[in-house]
Order: structure tokens, then C-alpha cells, then sequence
């Protein structure tokens, strides 16, 4: 079995707190993820799994008034210190949104817009890595002769694609996806679940979701998380099957939630 | 005793009703003015008017002077007040988050969005005319800058807080900085209304009278001297309007139509314009 083999931690969480203003939203949070596996974040709406996703790319700093206190280490160093470069971080760590976000111009533009902000490509070398990134997004074939077009003019389940292409195409480290397939219809999910598994040859993938079979299909390792807590983590064969934890084995069993 | 339905469906017919009166009393006034505008001032409208001075009471002429004047003041007005209001906008919207200086910043220039015009004038007139000692072309540009500045600042703020923040987590996430994320992504968003805004600025110092009486004052005829006292449509359109003379009064309506037009063509080619480029929106 894969999850038999112990990979190195890409990512490791010491208790980790966070703050919307006084709201204390995750309680010292501890977790390995472990690097080009897939880490599900599963629970009820409101216990923090978004949020905690959030703290890898220190998205929160956008608003005012979040905070994170603990440390979160990428290859051993804290990516919650002051001294980190938040653009190299946010470069390192891709993320994909629950709602597909296309920026108002044309599909080549929309992937070479990250690329171009840390490579400087020759104009073939940019088409290139457009092509690769839109290849592993498994979009390349349904848009190769309509890249001029406007981002916003494809389907919602390739808009998704289109925001992994573009994740992807700056090459980063690890790729966080928060909720990428809640907005999609089945068979765009099931596009996105195959992709997941083909991405985390070269990544190391955090996902949220809300969906449990979803996690059960897609990931190595879960987390249950519940009121900003992390009830469990494991092997998600473990989980799933025969969770230590009475909370857990509620929730996956649909008595909870 | 009605049912639910029935009741709903005589509710929603008295407010369509009441709707529609509003919108025909609205459209009504609208109407009637523009139609006398047409009725008054085609009669005016001639080769002469593009090419001729403004004339003494009794002897032909046309606006030509005027025109220029105006086309040049509106013109470096709105060179000069976009960009000032474009970046003070986009600082409320995208930097302003923190801090007590956004708050206050935007305060005051609501109210210099509702400041009188002739206050604008008197103010221009104070430190700029009276200091140098006459009427001036750049003391009209300055005083309709000072208009431009604070529309274009509030619907660039409006129309930035109209992109969803997710699109400016979406490019921050890339690792962009702020600076790109607003130049190449939210700017990029919020274009269209951007430029409705500036086009709203010129639309309104287009026809406005006040700040330049105590301004650019006015000017019999051609001068392309910005520290002179410059021509322009509004004041001539003030000044022949309020004549006794019949062929001034028929400029003037001449005036007031090429005016209207304008702004409309303005309004008009920009909505081709966005058309035209709306697959990349």
C-alpha cells in the first residue's frame, strides 16, 4: 500500500492559533502534511478548515484584523515570520478558490499572468509553459484554438480548470484547493478529482472539502476539524474505516453534521 | 374575501402602474426639454457656426471661439483632474483599509463632490485670478479640475469595491503584489465603469457656467493664449442668452444644442467602445 511508505513533512503545523479579531477561530492546531500526497480537510461548515488553509499562503493578511500565532514550516523554515517574502510565499504555495475566478482577460493571458511575474520567458517559452500548464489542466484540447478569447466566456467546470492551469503554471511547491469542485457539476468534478490525482505526482496537495466521499476518493491523509479544532488525523483508510475518535466516526457516518 | 393570489396580482399591477407613471413623468420632462433644445437651436446650427467668431449684437457670426475654447478647457480639465482621481480612488478602495486617513479623505471629498460650482469659481478666483491679475485659459482649466477630481475619485472608489474581493484574493495568491493586483487585475475589472466615471466628469464641466465667470471670464474672439481670458461655450451661452439681441439669443440656443450633442456622441462612443471589447470582460 502507498500510505505503508512515510513520506517527509512538506508542511508542518506547531500550535497554531488564529484570531478574526477576537474570535478565536483554530485552537493549537498540529498536523504533518506530508510532501506529493493529498491531505483532505474535512468537517462541518464553520470549524476552520478554510481558514487553516488559508494560513499556508497567509491569504488573511489581505484583512485587516486576522491573526495567526504559532509557526508553520515549509522545508523547515516559519512562514508565519515577518521576514518572509509574502509574494514568494503566496508563489511556493498555488491556491484554488471554491468559485472559479478568471481575471478579466483573454485564457493565455490568464495563465501567463503568474508565470510572467517571477520567469522572465521568451515569447515562445511563455506559449510553452501556457501549453504544459493548460495540458496538466486537461484543458489544452477544449481550448487550444480559442486562446485570445476571454477567460470568462468558457464553462464554469473549465473556469475551474483554467484557475488550476494558472495555479500550476508558476510551478509552485504545494497547491492548496479550498472547496475547487463544490460550485461544478458532477462530471466536472469528477474532471477535477482525476486531476488531483495526476498533480500530486509533482505536488504536495492541501484540499478542503466538504464532501466525505469526495475525500475518501481523492486523498492520502484527512483531518477532521470541529470548532477550530483538529479532532483526528491520519491515513485516510484509517479514518475512514476505523477512526479513533467517537467524533469522527459520528461525522463520517452521517450520525453528525 | 380575495385569495392570496388575486391580491398579489392587484398589488403588483398598482405598483407597476405607479412605476411606469414615474418613469413616463421622468422621461416626460426629459422629453420636452431636449425638444426644445432641437426646436430652438437647429434653426442656429450653420457652416458659419464652426468657423466664425462670436459677433458683435446685429453683424453674423458663429461660436468658433467658443468652441475651441471650451474643447481645450474640458480637455486639459479632464488630463489633469483623471489621473488625480484615479489614483485617490483606487487608494480609498484597494489601500485605504487602515487607518483614519481614508475615512477622512473620502468625507472631504464628498463634499467637494456637492460643493457648488460658483464656490469652486470664487476659490480659483481668490488664489489663482486675483494673484496674478486677470482672467486666464489655466485658471478655467484649474477650476474645472477641481470639479473633475471629485467625481472621478467617488465612481472610481464605486466601481473598485464592485470587483469581488475574490479576484483579488485569486491574483494575490499568485504571489502579485498589491501594486499588480490592482493595475493588471481589479483595474482591468471595473474598466468599463471607470471610464463611465470620467466620462460623467466631462459630461459635467461641459456645461458648466459658474467656475469659469470668475475664470476664464470670456473672450470676443480667437485666442489660443491660456493666460488669456478664453471663450467658451457656457459663459457665451450665459452672457447671449441674457441679451436683448435675437441673433445672440439664437447662438446661444445654437450653443446649448452643440453641448447636449456632444456629451451624448461622448456617451455614445463609449458604449460602442465597451461593446466591442465586452468578450474579454
Amino acid at each position: 500500500m502507498p500510505h505503508s511508505q512515510a513520506k517527509p513533512p512538506k508542511v508542518t503545523v506547531r500550535d497554531l492559533n488564529f484570531y478574526y479579531g477576537k474570535f478565536h477561530a483554530l485552537k493549537n492546531i498540529n498536523l504533518e502534511i506530508p510532501e506529493k500526497q493529498v491531505t483532505a480537510f474535512i468537517g462541518p461548515s464553520g470549524c476552520g478548515k478554510s481558514t487553516l488553509l488559508r494560513t499556508f499562503n497567509r491569504m488573511y493578511q489581505l484583512y485587516p484584523g486576522q491573526e495567526a500565532k504559532g509557526e508553520i514550516l515549509m522545508d523547515g523554515a516559519n512562514i508565519l515570520d515577518k521576514k518572509q517574502d509574502l509574494n514568494i510565499l503566496r508563489a511556493k504555495m498555488g491556491m484554488v478558490f471554491q468559485k472559479p475566478t478568471p481575471f478579466p482577460m483573454s485564457i493565455f493571458d490568464n495563465v501567463a499572468f503568474g508565470v510572467k511575474l517571477y520567469d522572465s520567458l521568451s515569447r515562445r517559452e511563455l506559449a510553452e509553459r501556457v501549453e504544459w500548464a493548460l495540458r496538466k489542466a486537461a484543458l489544452w484540447d477544449e481550448v487550444k484554438d480559442k486562446l485570445g478569447q476571454g477567460g470568462t466566456s468558457l464553462s464554469g467546470g473549465q473556469q475551474q480548470r483554467l484557475c488550476i492551469a494558472r495555479s500550476i503554471a508558476v510551478k509552485p511547491e504545494v497547491v492548496l484547493l479550498d472547496e475547487p469542485a463544490s460550485a461544478l457539476d458532477p462530471i466536472s468534478t469528477a474532471r477535477i478529482e482525476e486531476l488531483i490525482f495526476e498533480l500530486k505526482e509533482d505536488y504536495t496537495i492541501a484540499i478542503v472539502t466538504h464532501n466525505m466521499q469526495q475525500a475518501a476518493r481523492v486523498s492520502d491523509y484527512t483531518a477532521y476539524m470541529y470548532l477550530g479544532e483538529l479532532i483526528e488525523f491520519g491515513d485516510t483508510d484509517t479514518i475512514f474505516t476505523t477512526p479513533k475518535q467517537k467524533a469522527t466516526e459520528d461525522y463520517i457516518t452521517g450520525k453528525f453534521g | 374575501m380575495l385569495s392570496i393570489y388575486t391580491r398579489r396580482r392587484i398589488i403588483n399591477f398598482f405598483n407597476l402602474t405607479a412605476s411606469m407613471l414615474a418613469m413616463a413623468f421622468g422621461l416626460f420632462w426629459l422629453a420636452w426639454i431636449l425638444f426644445t433644445l432641437v426646436q430652438k437651436g437647429l434653426g442656429g446650427i450653420s457652416i458659419a457656426l464652426f468657423t466664425q467668431m462670436t459677433p458683435p449684437p446685429g453683424s453674423a457670426g458663429g461660436l468658433l471661439n467658443a468652441i475651441a475654447g471650451s474643447a481645450v478647457m474640458a480637455t486639459l480639465a479632464t488630463l489633469i483632474g483623471t489621473p488625480i482621481g484615479i489614483m485617490a480612488g483606487t487608494y480609498l478602495a484597494e489601500f485605504g483599509q487602515r487607518g483614519w486617513l481614508a475615512p477622512t479623505t473620502r468625507f472631504i471629498n464628498d463634499i467637494l463632490l456637492s460643493a457648488p460650482s460658483i464656490v469652486i469659481g470664487l476659490f480659483i478666483y481668490t488664489v489663482y485670478v486675483a494673484k496674478v491679475g486677470h482672467f486666464s485659459g489655466w485658471a478655467g482649466i484649474l477650476a474645472l479640475s477641481l470639479i473633475v477630481i471629485p467625481v472621478v475619485v467617488r465612481t472610481t472608489e464605486d466601481m473598485l469595491r464592485l470587483v469581488p474581493d475574490s479576484l483579488r484574493e485569486a491574483a494575490a495568491a499568485l504571489g502579485a503584489p498589491q501594486w499588480k493586483v490592482v493595475t493588471l487585475v481589479t483595474w482591468r475589472a471595473s474598466k468599463a465603469g471607470m471610464v463611465t466615471g470620467v466620462l460623467l466628469a466631462v459630461a459635467r464641466i461641459s456645461g458648466e457656467t459658474a467656475p469659469l465667470l470668475f475664470t476664464a471670464l470670456n473672450n470676443q474672439f480667437w485666442s489660443a493664449d491660456m493666460n488669456k481670458p478664453m471663450a467658451n461655450l457656457p459663459v457665451v451661452i450665459f452672457q447671449f442668452a441674457m441679451s436683448p439681441y435675437e441673433d445672440w439669443q439664437k447662438l446661444a440656443w445654437a450653443g446649448a444644442l452643440l453641448i447636449t450633442i456632444g456629451v451624448l456622441g461622448l456617451n455614445i462612443a463609449a458604449r460602442i467602445m465597451f461593446r466591442k471589447n465586452s468578450s474579454l470582460n
